[in-house]
């Protein structure tokens, strides 16, 4: 277990959700391929945090990073209801706005 | 780090990449939830093996929390058993899979060849404590800042989300005159 391990699975990590948020139609899909992202994010910056530099400060980067993640999930799931209710779907191509 | 702790990184690894491949490639979206509540949780656990108790722990949790949600949303939106309904829409996947192993060669080469530096320092002791103290002490200004967003999320998911009721009488345009279906006041 290197550095350079850790980064290459938060890679592949990050690389998936890559493929999913780009390929997905469906919000909630969408959301997950974010998900997996962050994912990858958090496992790079804990590797950067053991092997670079292990002070508190990479820690609170990483709470963070897990807030966004929190921020990205109810964001998303309250446009996913808005979505619902004005358009009746969960499908991001089917929405040409976000109007109310 | 012991050979131990590298063969479970891999393990946890393989089952993290292999489930986050698996959210997209499964058949229903209750299965590519769980997949990617596994995914999760595999990362959780490899931060334990460095020592970031807190962080994964909460990883784990929150992720577990948020998957069973985002089932409920699912069944809610859906109308139907997601698990049962076989489901395949995308945009197509061409295109976002050549980028996706650009993207991994990329960050991938550059995490083997890029001529990293050597540790400095050691962990503290207590890491869990550390982060706590650095919270309440030199790093106060991130907690502000992380408290007044997740207040702000709960504030703009409720308008988003929350239903236009009678007592919405203007819609989004605040300067324009309410609609009202009778007029009040005493010159009605």
């Amino acid at each position: 277990m290197t550095l350079q391990t850790v980064l290459l699975v938060a890679s592949a990590l990050f690389s998936v959700g890559l493929y999913g948020a780009l390929s997905q139609q469906v919000v909630v899909m969408v959301m997950m391929g974010l998900e997996l992202m962050l994912n990858g994010v958090v496992l790079a910056a804990a590797a950067f945090w053991w092997f670079l530099s292990p002070s508190p400060d990479g820690q609170v980067l990483l709470l963070v990073v897990i807030t966004a993640m929190t921020v990205e999930m109810a964001m998303g799931f309250a446009v996913a209801t808005l979505l619902h209710r004005t358009a009746g779907t969960d499908s991001a191509e089917s929405v040409a706005e976000l109007h109310g | 780090m012991s050979v131990l702790s590298g063969i479970v990184f891999w393990v946890l690894g393989a089952l993290a990449v292999g489930t986050g491949v698996a959210v997209f490639r499964v058949d229903s979206m209750a299965r590519a939830s769980y997949a990617l509540a596994v995914s999760f949780a595999a990362v959780g656990l490899a931060l334990l093996l460095v020592d970031l108790e807190f962080v994964g722990v909460v990883t784990v949790l929150m992720m577990t929390m948020e998957m069973a949600v985002m089932a409920v949303f699912m069944v809610m939106f859906m109308g139907m058993n997601p698990a049962l309904m076989p489901m395949s829409m995308t945009h197509g996947t061409r295109t976002p899979a050549v980028l996706a192993v650009g993207c991994f060669l990329l960050l991938g080469s550059g995490s083997v060849l890029v001529p990293w530096p050597t540790r400095e320092g050691s962990p503290a002791a207590d890491p869990t404590a550390s982060l706590g103290l650095a919270l309440m002490e030199s790093k106060m200004l991130v907690m502000l800042t992380v408290s007044a967003v997740l207040f702000a999320t709960v504030v703009a998911a409720l308008c988003l989300a929350a239903a236009r009721t009678r007592y919405d009488r203007f819609g989004d345009d605040l300067r324009s005159r309410p609609v009202d279906p009778i007029r009040g006041g005493v010159g009605r």
